[in-house]
């Protein structure tokens, strides 16, 4: 700290050595992203509520749209609640990688000796926390505004904590991929929305069949079964397109 | 040995040269199969005893819905194929081979729509294989215009690569999905996609129709390669030469 | 002593159909600074993207410790502070929180050394305001601090000496001759002449091929 000129000499760099690998740890690299991350989420609060109030303003939609009766809503809901929470996290994709692109952190990430695939799973395990997970917990909300029967809420909250999760895993293959173009979000969005169906579809009939009375149990076991497919494969994927995308 | 092989088959140069002498085998044998094929299922094949004759679309429709699915397969597998050896040919193969497709996708989905409506009296009905048939287009549309996306052809070839790759890992997944949304969700007065037993005076027309198509894709793909790799090298001295000796 | 080898065999890179060079070959050991030269487009970017890995689109083979890439990527990287074109500096974070993250991803922590790092580079008094209110040459010598905390040997260097003043220029001229006779490798692009008794020159248009192959 200090400035004065005699301590110059001494704080310069040491001399160069071939770094003992054994001080970055396997997961030091994760730890570090996921730290940073979340810091960074907390310095930009605002962007944090965006997907939220989306979330909400879409679901305001619904009624405005369709009707205010009761019961048609209450038929809606489970599937309306999820396609809208599936948008939200499209929308907020679009950033995971754009501000590392655009600074050249990214470039950083790429030669870090640690594991690519753990940086990248850092980096999502940030944007689920900071989207998927609160929209997870503000779901209940909207299933109020929609008349979603009682026996919906467990599954509605269960089947988005886990659904949220591989979308955010898949999202980042996308977000991956159109990181390096200038008008990225929509084509995210078309690239990406396909390989959503299956967990639409296990999501929004978890909570329809708990509703009808049914058990829910073995959708919740395909989206665990999907999170952890999305958990091996996704960030390699991700990986693999970051370098694509860093050169082009 | 075979490496070498492969190499060469790698070789814009080379491919395009071995297959000028295929060219012409190739079309005349998807255009005879396909004449044999639909004349044989079209005009001899007995009528259905409850559809009549609207049944014979899926001489078409069957044979496209096939391919579609093949033909992502094989872009995806042409795709990997460029990225782990490098081999140039494959990624033109790739990008050639996603057009086909989704103009496959896309007959079979309109030929599903065609023979619905004298069937169930409705153009669009979301049955499994429909569904997952307008999904499967999705996934190519997705290809191709994240392939017009990039400015430079390596990172174009090499992301819309990997988006293949994911999406036939997703394909399995989306279909069993699709297949178990709609056994929750139907109808019980719809019912025509299980499996019935097919008479064989129909089976082998339609086998035959299989068949023509995949020569008729092969055809295709070669073709619009060959293209691709003119296109690309236009400003090579082979294809110079070429272009001033015919 | 450090016994650093790069070896370059045969080396060539196009980009859209053009080749940028061809037949690269060179031998970068401990104790060089090595300059890459060459006109605008020449693919200096592009060479120095290769060799740190970033980019794998060429023909030819890198040898890091006399084995190919292939096996030593990973001892390479380790080894390796690469500064870019962008300086990598997150605009939320303070200098301070931008170099400790930093050290996190590439090993130990210290934060006594990043607030000497900075007051090097000209930065005391400004170690924890964000980044934002910075100047874009301030960016720039945050980044630059980097090179006085991490003690990798190999450097790789797009464009060092841009947006930072004459004294500035100055002290990263004797920082990486400094680290070049340490038995370090240096490998940077730079318009600027270098002063040092070990510099080697790589003028990529000696390698640039008119006419593509056929």
């Amino acid at each position: 700290m200090s400035s004065k000129p005699q301590s110059v000499g001494e704080t310069r760099a040491e001399s160069p050595q071939a770094q003992s690998l054994s001080n970055v740890g396997l997961f030091s690299g994760f730890v570090a992203v996921f730290k940073r991350d979340l810091t960074l989420a907390y310095r930009n609060q605002g962007e944090l509520f965006n997907p939220l109030t989306f979330f909400l303003i879409v679901i305001t939609m619904v009624p405005l749209g369709i009707t205010p009766d009761p019961e048609v809503l209450a038929e809606l809901a489970p599937g309306m609640i999820w396609v809208v929470a599936l948008l939200a996290t499209l929308l907020s994709l679009d950033g995971l990688f754009r501000s590392d692109f655009e600074d050249g952190s990214l470039e950083q990430l790429l030669i870090s000796p640690s594991p690519l695939y753990l940086l990248v799973l850092g980096k999502v395990a940030v944007h689920w926390l900071v989207t998927g997970l609160p929209l997870t917990l503000l779901a209940p909300l909207l299933g109020v505004m929609l008349f979603l029967p009682d026996s919906g809420y467990g599954p509605l909250v269960l089947s988005l904590f886990l659904g949220t999760a591989s979308l955010s895993l898949i999202g980042s293959i996308g977000a991956a991929l159109t990181v390096g173009l200038r008008k990225g979000g929509l084509l995210l969005s078309l690239i990406i929305m396909p390989l959503y169906s299956p967990i639409l579809i296990f999501g929004a009939s978890s909570v329809a069949s708990a509703i009808d009375g049914f058990g829910y149990t073995s959708q919740i076991a395909v989206l665990g079964a999907f999170l952890s497919i999305a958990l091996i494969c996704a960030p390699f994927a991700a990986a693999g397109a970051l370098r694509v995308s860093v050169n082009g | 040995m075979a490496w070498t092989w492969f190499h060469q088959f790698g070789s814009p140069r080379w491919f395009y040269e071995k297959t000028t002498a295929w060219m012409p085998w190739l079309f005349a044998l998807s255009i005879i199969l396909l004449i044999v094929g639909s004349a044989w299922g079209l005009g001899f094949a007995p009528s259905d005893s409850k559809q009549g004759n609207s049944y014979r679309i899926i001489f078409i429709h069957v044979p496209a819905a096939f391919l579609a699915l093949a033909g992502y397969y094989i872009m995806a597998i042409s795709g990997a194929i460029g990225m782990i050896w490098k081999t140039k040919v494959s990624y033109l193969v790739m990008r050639s081979a996603a057009p086909i497709g989704a103009v496959l996708t896309f007959v079979s989905l309109f030929t599903g729509a065609v023979w619905g409506k004298p069937t169930w009296g409705t153009w669009w009905v979301w049955d499994a294989r429909i569904t997952s048939m307008l999904i499967l287009f999705f996934l190519y549309l997705g290809v191709m215009a994240l392939q017009n996306a990039f400015n430079h052809e390596e990172s174009a070839n090499k992301a819309s690569a990997i988006l293949a790759l994911v999406g036939t890992v997703n394909i399995p997944i989306i279909y069993k999905s699709v297949d178990w949304w709609y056994t929750l969700h139907q109808p019980a007065t719809i019912k025509f996609t299980e499996d019935s037993t097919i008479d064989p005076s129909m089976k082998y027309p339609l086998l035959l129709m299989v068949v023509a198509f995949y020569v008729l894709y092969a055809t295709v793909l070669m073709m619009r390669t060959r293209t691709e790799i003119i296109a690309r090298e236009r400003k090579s001295k082979w294809v110079k030469e070429m272009a001033t000796a015919s | 002593m450090l016994d650093l080898s790069l070896e370059l065999r045969d080396l060539s890179c196009e980009r859209d159909d053009r080749v940028l060079f061809a037949g690269l070959c060179a031998q970068f050991n401990s104790g060089d600074v090595v300059q890459i030269e060459g006109p605008n487009g020449s693919g200096k970017t592009t060479l120095l993207k290769v060799l740190t890995t970033i980019s794998n689109d060429y023909r030819g083979e890198i040898y890091w410790d006399r084995k190919p890439f292939s096996q030593s990527k990973f001892e390479f990287l380790s080894q390796l502070l690469f500064l870019g074109h962008l300086p990598g500096i997150k605009k939320a974070l303070s200098p301070v929180e931008n170099l400790l993250w930093y050290q996190r991803i590439s090993g130990e922590v210290s934060k006594d050394r990043i607030f000497s790092a900075l007051t090097q580079v000209g930065l005391a008094g400004y170690e924890d305001v964000p980044c934002y209110q910075l100047s874009a040459g301030q960016h720039r010598r945050v980044a630059l601090s980097r090179l006085y905390l991490d003690p990798s040997p190999v450097w790789i260097l797009d464009e060092p000496f841009t947006a930072i003043d004459k004294k500035g220029v100055a002290a990263l001229e004797r920082l990486i001759a400094e680290r070049a006779e340490k038995g370090g490798l240096v490998i940077l692009t730079t318009h600027q002449d270098i002063n040092s008794p070990s510099l080697k020159k790589v003028n990529l248009q000696d390698f640039n091929t008119v006419e593509a192959q056929s």
